[in-house]
């Protein structure tokens, strides 16, 4: 069992071990990215080496040349100047295409590793629990899926590059400097102190103000959205004038840490050039007197003032690179917590083999309660036989959808055991079950696609002749007939104009298509109107036959179709038999029924 | 493409009202950023004098020498900060009031405009369009001027050193700012597919989460995993696409200046030897290539930098160029003493999108709701119920006939009056990211406390004082996610708080349950005793609100009368609104 999983997201005053442990947690996890492509990483870091090596060899390749080739050249003798400029010439095609194949590699890794972890995420939050969606949240489970992959995936294929280049770039040149004029290198050395001072200021403000400014940044395009969005409510109460308002003030707030951040690059750079600027004079100053005492050669003071001005090309990237690095870590520790989340409602180890079931449904002794909030359902006993359509009813809050989750198995009750032809759900495994019991939900959500697409989703394979029958069978085809492109109509697009009813249709046509041999639904038929509903009784019918239902409705309508109602409150079956006998009775159906019939006849 | 220099010019010349202001210091930007790149580059001039004269063996050159180039780079560094200064401000200040004129605009434009544009496009526009231009206006713009001037100087300099080294450098810089604009362009290309896939892909995660219970009950978690899998598969090659053009770039900005410098090291020495030329220059001009490395690297860059920007602005004035037709009258009329008359007079309606010659959704609607009376408005779905509804506060504007408000016609009064006397309900009820007080009053911001407790007790939504802060809890996107029937119930309370003249809901119980549409019903009853109503019902419960009904069928109203008068009389009415009642009837003889 995970120790932290996603609970510590929101914590900022974890302990220092609970820290390490979440560090630790996501190096494992960056580990096992890393793993099967370590012997690529080492060949793209051997190619970096290289290729950096040989750039960096370029002014010493001048001091050679003005050093030692040049006074032969004034000899008439021109070897010398030909060895050091095809080195140069050969040196500088190696580098670049050195460079070219590094920037190639490490492009490949990086998105082999984003593609891995980008899988690994998707699968695993499809395995993770109903229970964990509804604590965690739809807008987090996505962003731990877009904004924080994505700051991962900045980082992999720019900032580390860069890095990578740069340090070796820097230390190259530094070493070089060295070989070549240890003073001069020790100047240069000297440049390190209020390099660093700057360096670390730059990165410490700049990493408070992208923070600043991601965060007036997402406010505005929420704001922005939200208006776009709602655009008819917005002129309908006039809301226009204050929008501006508002908007504005957003607009202003992000312009001004926009504004401080340009600002700290506006210190930053010139900061260098002048560190740069003072470097090299220094070097000058020094390297100029031991010239004139013939203790360095024109050629190396050259070089040296080359290597000097090169040296600190690389800190402006190097420095930003730091706060894509924050951003990338603490992405990659939330999404290490995603993946240590485990589905509480587990896959068996060793599940009971299950051809085909008849459907028979039990509860026993069955208590259920959620994470956080009352007991649900206390000592429940019921027992559907295969075949049977069962309508449950009840107030909001009696535990009808509980129910209907417990036999969908989107949750596992807490005792008991909820079983299906006499087998537990427990040890049934996952494709059998969903196989043989399907739920269909009052949103009824459909998938960017076709028409058919969404309902091929029921069975991904069936044909268009068995597509169309499904929806014949549920009374959706002659709606689907009358979009745009029929079928072939995209749900999502704009012209598609799918209602909330449509939608209900098409999922009920998904369910018919599955072809399930318990079926659950729960206010699935809530926004249709009436002719639609009509229709969808008579699709019942067909849909129901043969099989195990479960019917939650708050529209009586569809009650008289079922063989036996339940009717529930606080948890509990207070009434059970068929519809007839209870509306005939004098219990809580029968007033229900009563007054709903009211509603009708006028 | 048809981006001639001109035509990008004219298209940039657009921005000027809008960076009136911040041109001044943008131009002395630029003349800061030459001073910088002058300075910068008079360093290996002096270096020159100093090498020869130290090859001579002159000591009291040195001093004066080392001590003239340290100001010069420190001028240089002063002058870049000063350019940096003199552009930040007017630049974030372009962008911020470019930015508020695109949203006003936006809110202007009629609903039609927002249907046929996503959101996520007039975001883009908002966001990284115009942050794009910010950023070429105040580096794009001054930079590319700068290291023109700077790479011109720069080649004389280099030619005045030696006609060969300088033409070596001079041929060399051509390939690099081909390959800098040809990169641009590809790089462009392939980063909007990036975009656009990355897009998809995050569409596809927003799905698999939303319909995570979908997926599930019919166990298609794998099955989705797949479909994902392979989207990212197009995402990485794509990623691998762009990495390439990365590298192939990094391939000639390496090796062209490198062998260009190879060979001058090759040209200059041989001068050298031969006496044509100095040490001092030489080594000067190493210094000098490198300064000018920089500003010859980034032009081509910054060309097509340029035409980005241009893109830019045309996709902003696209936007901003939008003719909007659902405007405030010339000169507008007043409902004095409004008494809450609506009439429909032969109201015909075509959605712009829609184009066929039969594709009228209203084909002359005639209706009128007496001051005080109460209408339910009923049909099939997709009759055009809902858009009878928008029309009447100008949401689109009839394309035949009128819409008029105690005779004064919709189209010649202020759209803010006219949707003060119109308060709209919808069924996808819309709220806003703040208080839930403050999305009930929404229209009607200064209405009582008292006003505020009745609205709630009329929709019922009582259920706001136990959310966690009560009525100053934070709802919409941003906030507590509400139940649909929940949120039904704020935007009816927003509906009824705003004391209209007119009250038009539209569905506005669907979401509710049972019993709760009931009481909703019953305290709706006194607010519509005295408040004239346009109510889109489907249910028979919600038709009993009504003192009449109206039944839209194939475009036009073709019954009205009370609810027991068109069940006698319509044979449509009846399949719209009772035929489970009939069905029932059957099936109660079996029970």
């Amino acid at each position: 069992m995970s120790m932290f999983g996603t609970n510590d997201e929101e914590r900022t005053d974890l302990t220092k071990e609970e820290s390490r442990y979440v560090r630790a947690r996501s190096r494992k996890l960056l580990g096992s990215l890393i793993d099967p492509i370590k012997t690529r990483i080492y060949f793209a870091i051997f190619l970096g080496v290289i290729s950096t090596a040989l750039r960096v060899a370029g002014p010493a390749l001048i001091a050679l040349g003005i050093d030692w080739a040049l006074p032969k050249a004034i000899l008439r003798q021109y070897n010398e100047l030909w060895i050091v400029v095809i080195t140069y010439l050969s040196a500088a095609l190696a580098t670049s295409i050195l460079t070219y194949l590094f920037l190639m590699l490490t492009a490949r890794l990086a998105q082999q590793m984003l593609f891995d972890l980008r899988n690994r995420m998707f699968v695993h939050t499809q395995k993770l629990s109903v229970e964990f969606h509804e604590r965690y949240t739809a807008g987090r489970v996505i962003a731990r899926q877009t904004s924080d992959l994505e700051s991962i995936a900045e980082l992999l294929s720019g900032g580390l590059n860069e890095l990578v280049i740069g340090g070796l770039f820097m230390t190259f040149t530094a070493i070089a400097l060295f070989l070549l004029d240890p003073t001069s290198f020790l100047i240069l050395f000297g440049a390190l102190l209020p390099l660093g001072i700057l360096t670390r200021w730059f990165q410490v403000r700049t990493n408070r103000g992208y923070r600043k400014q991601r965060v007036a940044s997402s406010r505005l395009i929420q704001y922005f959205v939200e208006t776009m969005t709602g655009i008819r409510a917005v002129k309908a109460f006039r809301k226009e004038k204050r929008n501006e308002e508002h908007f504005g003030g957003l607009v202003e707030d992000y312009r001004k840490h926009n504004a401080h951040l340009i600002q700290l690059f506006g210190i930053y750079d010139p900061g260098l050039i002048m560190i740069g600027n003072v470097t090299v004079a220094a070097i000058l100053l020094s390297g100029g007197y031991r010239v004139l005492d013939g203790s360095l050669g024109i050629g190396v003071l050259t070089a040296a003032i080359l290597y000097a001005r090169r040296f600190f090309d690389p800190m402006e990237e190097i420095a930003i690179f730091y706060n894509s690095y924050q951003s990338a870590a603490s992405a990659l520790e939330k999404i290490s917590g995603v993946l240590e989340e485990e589905p509480s409602v587990p896959e068996p180890t060793n599940p009971v083999s299950f051809e085909s079931a008849r459907g028979e449904v039990g509860f026993q002794g069955v208590e259920f309660k959620y994470s956080t909030g009352p007991v649900i359902l206390k000592k429940f006993d019921l027992k559907i036989p295969a075949g049977q359509t069962i309508a449950l009813v009840g107030t909001t809050g009696a535990g009808k959808s509980t129910l209907a989750k417990l036999i969908a198995r989107f949750y596992d009750p807490s005792q008991g055991s909820v079983k299906l032809d006499g087998t537990d759900l427990r040890e049934i495994s996952n494709k059998d079950l969903r196989r043989e019991v399907v739920m269909v939900t009052q949103e009824a959500y459909l998938f960017s696609g076709t028409v058919i697409e969404n309902i091929q989703l029921g069975r991904p394979g069936a044909t268009i002749d068995e597509v169309i029958a499904a929806a014949k069978a549920v009374g959706a085809h002659q709606f689907i007939s009358k979009l745009p492109e029929g079928y072939e109509t995209d749900v999502n697009k704009r012209g598609g104009r799918v209602s909330a009813g449509q939608r209900q249709l098409i999922s009920f046509a998904r369910a018919f298509l599955a072809n399930p041999a318990v079926l659950i639904l729960d206010e699935a038929t809530s926004s249709l109107d009436i002719p639609s509903e009509r229709m969808v009784q008579a699709g019942l019918k067909s849909l129901l036959a043969g099989r195990t239902a479960v019917i939650i409705a708050h529209r009586l309508s569809t009650v008289s179709i079922a063989d036996r109602v339940l009717v529930m409150e606080h948890g509990e079956i207070i009434e059970d038999d068929s519809p007839s006998k209870l509306a005939a009775g004098t219990g809580k159906f029968a007033k229900l029924y009563q007054a709903w019939k009211d509603s009708l006849v006028q | 493409m048809q981006n001639s220099e001109t035509g990008t010019v004219r298209v940039l010349w657009r921005l000027v009202p809008y960076a009136k202001k911040a041109l001044p210091r943008i131009f002395l930007g630029v003349f800061a950023a030459i001073a910088a790149h002058l300075f910068a580059l008079a360093i290996p001039q002096l270096l020159q004098g100093l090498v020869n004269s130290l090859v001579e063996g002159g000591l009291e050159a040195l001093l004066p020498a080392v001590g003239f180039i340290l100001l010069l780079g420190l001028l240089e560094a002063f002058f870049v900060l000063l350019r940096r200064w003199l552009v930040l401000t007017p630049g974030t200040h372009v962008e911020a009031s470019m930015r508020n004129a695109l949203y006003e605009k936006l809110q202007d434009l009629p609903v039609a405009f927002h249907d046929r544009w996503p959101s996520g496009q007039l975001l883009s526009r908002a966001v990284s369009d115009l942050s794009l231009i910010r950023r070429w206006l105040s580096f794009g713009f001054v930079l590319f001027t700068a290291n023109l001037i700077t790479i011109i100087v720069g080649l004389v300099i280099l030619f005045t050193f030696n006609f060969w080294l300088g033409l070596i450098f001079f041929v060399a810089t051509i390939p690099i700012w081909v390959a800098g604009f040809l990169f641009e362009g590809k790089y462009n290309v392939v980063a909007r597919l990036s975009q656009d896939q990355s897009g998809d892909l995050a569409t596809r995660v927003e799905e698999a989460v939303h319909g995570v219970r979908v997926l599930k009950s019919f166990g298609r978690g794998a099955f989705a995993a797949s479909q994902f899998s392979s989207q990212a598969t197009e995402l990485r090659s794509t990623e691998m696409k762009k990495a390439k053009a990365v590298a192939n770039i990094w391939l000639y900005l390496i090796m062209i200046p490198e062998l260009a410098i190879g060979l001058s090291m090759l040209a200059g020495i041989w001068l050298v030897a031969e006496g044509e030329m100095s040490v001092g220059t030489l080594v000067a001009f190493f210094a000098t290539a490198m300064v000018l490395r920089w500003p010859t690297e980034s032009l081509g860059f910054l060309l097509s930098f340029t035409l980005e920007a241009r893109t830019a602005t045309e996709r902003f004035f696209e936007v901003i160029d939008s003719e909007n037709k659902i405007v405030d009258p010339v000169a507008p009329q007043v409902v004095s003493e409004p008494k809450g008359l609506l009439e429909f007079n032969n109201v015909r309606f075509q959605f712009p999108d829609v184009q066929s010659a039969d594709g009228e959704l209203l084909r002359g609607v005639n209706l009128r709701v007496e001051p005080g009376q109460s209408v339910a408005l009923i049909g099939l779905t997709g009759c055009g119920k809902t858009t009878l509804t928008a029309l009447s506060t100008r949401l689109y504007d009839v394309t035949g006939g009128s819409i008029t408000i105690d005779g004064v016609d919709t189209r010649d009064l202020r759209r803010e009056e006219l949707r003060t006397l119109i308060a709209m309900a919808f069924e996808d009820a819309t709220l806003f990211s703040s208080s839930v007080r403050e999305n009930i009053l929404l229209g009607n911001p200064t209405a009582t406390e008292e006003d505020l407790k009745q609205a709630i007790e009329i929709a019922q939504a009582q259920f706001a004082y136990d959310l966690p802060n009560g009525l100053d809890t934070t709802i919409g996107e941003e906030g507590l996610s509400l139940s649909g029937g929940q949120r039904q119930r704020i935007a009816l309370a927003r509906a009824v708080a705003a004391k209209p003249k007119i009250l038009v809901l539209d569905d506005p119980l669907s979401a509710l349950d049972v019993d709760t549409e009931a009481m909703v019903e019953d305290a709706l009853r006194h607010v519509l005793k005295d408040t004239t109503a346009l109510i889109v019902a489907h249910r028979p419960s919600t038709v009993m609100l009504a003192d009449k009904v109206a039944l839209l069928q194939d475009g036009t109203i073709t019954a009205f009368g009370t609810h027991q008068e068109l069940l006698k009389s319509s044979e449509h009415y009846r399949y719209v609104i009772t035929s489970l009642d009939i069905e029932q009837k059957e099936r109660e003889v079996n029970l």
